[in-house]
């Protein structure tokens, strides 16, 4: 019956079925293979990644849940943890964009709530191919709407993220969405089903024909038949998602229950055998009793499901009735439809009889790992010698069409579209460097962010990755807040081939070594492999999200410039560095050269000293300096300032003006401060061996840059303002 | 005086509405659950913002009909406060207590924001704590918030003064570009004949807190405490 075109269906080789016949005794029926199939799926079981991701550090004293479970958890004192993690749903969100994206904000949702914490922020990393392409527009749309659409409903804010643009994503945008959720310590929950004899019950929505394989489709590549398989992504239903996690933290909150899984990928298969599995027990399923949105669904497609909103929980015998109330009045059913046993096995019945029989721990823990061959990326293509590259005749131009660039412009479009702002926590808008939310009751905030530059990943995959770990480092610095915790979502192209399982060897080293330098743990992720379409592999874009914590909140701050008169002080080292940047991609058309380098232990020593001059309240302003370098970073301080007064700067670099003005050197950072306090400043950074220079003033009304006394860029700000601020939104007038 | 918040399944400012009122305002509030008929003794009752029953229907369609809203209602027609933010205002025009309905926004995209609001009379009971004129900056964050009424209805609700108040630019200006969404006559926030029920789009519960950009919401609140307290519990 199970021949090779069966096993091709399933995506799983010979050899994988070998195993399984091997570890479960017996040749599969139609419905194991299936539940094979998708816990052995890259997505689920990753195969190609785990050898590396052992390389990542895991441990700290904050650390109460590494990888491993639905998020990482992390002590932030006070009784309280953060729970978090960030997903992938790229293949669904190109092939549906706006259900791709909304049930990509519904699965992270849940992984947080059912820890036991509150969802209280997500930020999205979205990348499009370039948006003068109809067809790019029409996704990011769709994205964005259907991001709104679902966290809006369910009443998460969605406080940040970055949106990126590049024709490498063409054909497989990426969305990546991260939650963090707050909870007390003493409360939280594990996917474990414990104690023989407790029940196991079904909650939410019922469960129907959508999403079957959706786990094995996001493990292969995309071809031209994609549209095809439109009915494989789910949709999403925020309400019911809304008063799931009220009725489930309030079960949670009673003590009614001992475990509880949600049912993400592969669904009622995945929570059954994990939960049962972690628990070290067995699990006895009545599909009969699952309730059903269709007639006439087979075993197969009942427990392959992928339908939304719904989770498993476990509660002893004498609970159940009173988890069925606190469900019944959020007017959700929770039926009994199984029960823990003895024995490891998953026995799952249907009309009467069993059909399913096979051990769990084979099905989640002895999937294979495969250590594929790879080879070392290639060099970047080299960039022209300076002396080759012409130097714009007008640099005011060149700075008006970098600030306009869709990577670099304003996305009010975008986040203007999400609620940001519900649960009463956003103490910064979307924009700032970092999103920061407060904690109520207490002093302190929490910070987040997002980042990954995929253009330095492709150029140089180890470099990359480190100066992504390092650059949402210092977002968080820049709002005083210090990291305490990683999660990452490594999106990659089809690690069958060997260029890009080495890419993704070399960017987890990178992660690795910086994530090491800053002391921080990576508390879990994601890894989305098989992002090629029709042959074509996306940069590699392994995406960090950095949860940073702030003592006191009222210490925190924005980049805006805050008064005209304050001192304007450079932190960081200027090099002669334009590979991989923003200017030389949007001015001279090239995709070449090294990124910039990146000195690990000295950015470490930049950011502590900005996080110990804010919390001295030194700072009144800091930025960051990435894509578009010091020019873009002075405009965006502008911009985000009170009565958007520009500045006068004058720096003494041997360098060439473009070079000055839109250079990408790491570890660099704008900060202002009042006059009075620049020598205690300055002190503060030669004290700490940290390179700062006071290069200038807030003031006027243009952005002015002088090298050694000879204006090199000055632009009224409005200009540029305009420039930066209509950029996104003409794109999609063009159609209305 | 006691403010109650009526918790919808789908509301979602109910607890930032609970937490302003009780722990910022410093009032005695209580949850309300809408499939109860007890309305717990309160002096104001506020609806607050969400999307009740996921708004998969009009926006508030479905929440007119739950069992507390009966009593709401009565409570609302002896004189008591009722106020209802975003979609809870979207609830009051459902349930009849104020004239008029919510369209899609004019750019037919969601909309968070600061927005600047004009008090548009300083004599209600939502705004005594404010001044005619003043200009507010308070957050939006809604898909249906293009206010609506027939041309008789509309000239009614000027002529009688029912209009709190009306989006405007940081100068208090009532231009085109400050009306985001797009409503007749720049209606943000409208009062009901007898000035004890109040609907308004903007969320001051989000505007109440130094820590949170701005804190100009909290003259709707102290304005209801003003009315309540000076005049005792009489509804």
């Amino acid at each position: 019956m199970i021949d090779k075109s069966v096993l091709d269906q399933h995506n799983l080789t010979p050899d994988e079925y070998d195993l399984i016949v091997r570890l479960i005794g017996k040749e599969p029926n139609l419905t194991e293979l299936g539940i094979f199939s998708v816990m052995w799926s890259e997505h689920c079981g990753y195969k190609s990644s785990r050898v590396h991701l052992r390389k990542l550090p895991t441990e700290g004293p904050r650390v109460v849940q590494g990888p491993g479970e639905n998020a990482g958890v992390l002590d932030i004192g006070g009784g309280q943890v953060v729970v978090f993690k960030i997903e992938s749903h790229n293949h669904p969100s190109f092939i549906e964009p706006y259900q791709g994206a909304a049930t990509g904000v519904g699965g992270i949702l849940r992984d947080i709530f059912t820890m036991g914490a509150r969802p209280i922020a997500v930020l999205d990393s979205l990348r499009f191919g370039p948006p003068d392409d109809p067809k790019n527009r029409s996704v990011m749309e769709g994205v964005v709407s259907g991001i709104s659409g679902y966290g809006n409903a369910f009443g998460v804010p969605t406080v940040g993220g970055e949106v990126y643009f590049d024709p490498c994503y063409n054909l497989n945008p990426l969305v990546n969405v991260f939650c963090l959720g707050l909870a007390d310590k003493d409360k939280v929950f594990y996917a474990k089903a414990e104690g023989a004899g407790n029940k196991v019950l079904y909650v939410g929505a019922k469960t129907g024909r959508d999403g079957i394989h959706g786990a094995t489709m996001a493990s292969a590549e995309f071809g031209k038949e994609t549209e095809h398989k439109r009915p494989n992504v789910q949709v999403g239903d925020p309400f019911k998602e809304k008063l799931l996690l009220e009725a489930c933290l309030e079960v949670m909150d009673r003590g009614l229950i001992v475990g509880i899984q949600d049912m993400g990928a592969a669904g009622l298969t995945c929570s059954t055998t994990e939960m049962a599995a972690k628990g070290g027990m067995g699990v006895v399923v009545d599909l009969d009793k699952v309730p059903q949105r269709e007639a006439g669904m087979t075993p197969y497609e009942i427990l392959l499901s992928e339908s939304q909103e719904r989770m498993l929980l476990v509660a002893a015998p004498e609970k159940v009735a009173a988890v069925q109330e606190v469900f019944a009045k959020w007017d959700l059913d929770a039926p009994v439809i199984g029960e823990v046993v003895e024995g490891g096995r998953a026995r799952i019945h249907f009309r009467g009889e069993v059909v399913v029989d096979i051990p769990v721990d084979a099905v989640v823990n002895l999937c294979p790992a495969y250590n594929r061959p790879s080879v070392a990326p290639a060099p970047p293509p080299p960039a022209p010698a300076l002396d080759a590259l012409p130097l714009p005749e007008d640099l005011g131009q060149a700075f008006l069409e970098v600030l306009a660039s869709p990577t670099i412009a304003d996305k009010e479009w975008v986040f203007r579209q999400y609620d940001h702002m519900v649960q009463v926590n956003t103490a910064l808008l979307p924009g700032a460097d970092a999103a920061l939310l407060r904690i109520k009751g207490s002093k302190r905030a929490l910070a987040v962010t997002l980042d990954c530059n995929a253009l330095y990943t492709r150029l140089d995959p180890r470099t990359g990755a480190r100066i992504a770990v390092a650059e949402a480092c210092r977002n968080l610095a820049c709002v005083g807040a210090r990291p305490i915790g990683v999660t990452n979502c490594l999106n990659f192209g089809n690690p069958e081939k060997p260029e890009v399982m080495g890419q993704f060897e070399q960017a987890v080293i990178g992660l690795a070594e910086a994530c090491r330098t800053f002391g921080i743990p990576v508390t879990g992720g994601n890894v989305s492999f098989y992002n090629d379409t029709e042959g074509l592999s996306i940069h590699p874009t392994p995406v960090l999200g950095i949860v940073g914590l702030l003592d006191d909140i009222r210490k925190a701050v924005s980049p805006g410039f805050k008064a005209a008169g304050d001192a304007v002080v450079l932190v960081g080292e200027s090099a002669e560095e334009v590979g991989g940047s923003e200017y030389l991609r949007v001015v001279h058309g090239l995709e070449a050269g090294a990124p910039p380098a990146i000195d690990l232990e000295q950015e470490k020593r930049n950011q502590e000293f900005v996080i110990e001059a804010v919390d001295a309240g030194l700072v009144r302003s800091a930025h960051d300096l990435s894509e578009g370098g010091l020019a873009v970073a002075l405009a965006e301080s502008a911009f985000h300032g009170a009565g958007r007064v520009g500045c006068e700067v004058d720096l003494d670099l041997p360098l060439r003006d473009d070079v000055l003005l839109f250079g990408e050197s790491q570890s660099r950072v704008l900060l202002t401060c009042r006059r009075a306090k620049l020598a205690r400043l300055l002190e503060l950074a030669a004290a700490r061996g940290v390179p700062a220079q006071a290069v200038g003033r807030v003031g006027g009304d243009a952005i002015s840059v002088k090298r050694s006394g000879r204006e090199v860029l000055r632009v009224p700000v409005e200009k540029a303002f305009r420039a930066w601020k209509d950029s996104l939104p003409g794109f999609f007038k063009v159609r209305s | 005086m006691k403010f109650g918040v009526v918790r919808f399944p789908g509301s979602n400012c109910d607890f930032d509405t609970l937490h302003v009122l009780g722990k910022v305002m410093k009032r005695p509030t209580v949850a309300l659950w809408h499939k109860d008929h007890d309305l717990q003794g309160v002096d104001c009752v506020v609806l607050p913002g969400g999307f009740s029953y996921g708004d998969y229907l009009r926006s508030g369609a479905i929440a007119r009909f739950s069992p507390l809203m009966q009593e709401v209602k009565a409570f609302a027609r002896n004189g008591g406060r009722v106020l209802g933010i975003c979609n809870g205002f979207q609830i009051l025009l459902e349930l009849g207590l104020l004239p008029g309905a919510m369209l899609r926004n004019k750019d037919l995209k969601f909309l968070c924001e600061h927005v600047h609001i004009r008090v548009e009379d300083d004599r209600t009971d939502f705004t005594r704590a404010s001044k005619k004129g003043r200009v507010l900056r308070i957050p939006i964050a809604h898909f249906d918030g293009n206010y609506y009424a027939p041309a008789r209805v509309l000239k009614d609700i000027e002529r009688r003064r029912q209009v709190v108040f009306r989006y405007c630019d940081a100068e208090g200006r009532t231009t085109e570009e400050a009306n985001v969404n797009g409503s007749m006559a720049g209606i943000a926030g409208l009062r009901n004949r007898e000035g004890n029920v109040l609907g308004m789009m903007p969320h001051p519960e989000r505007a109440s807190e130094a820590v949170l950009g701005s804190e100009d919401g909290r003259a709707v609140f102290e304005s209801i405490i003003l009315s309540l307290e000076r005049k005792g519990h009489d509804r």
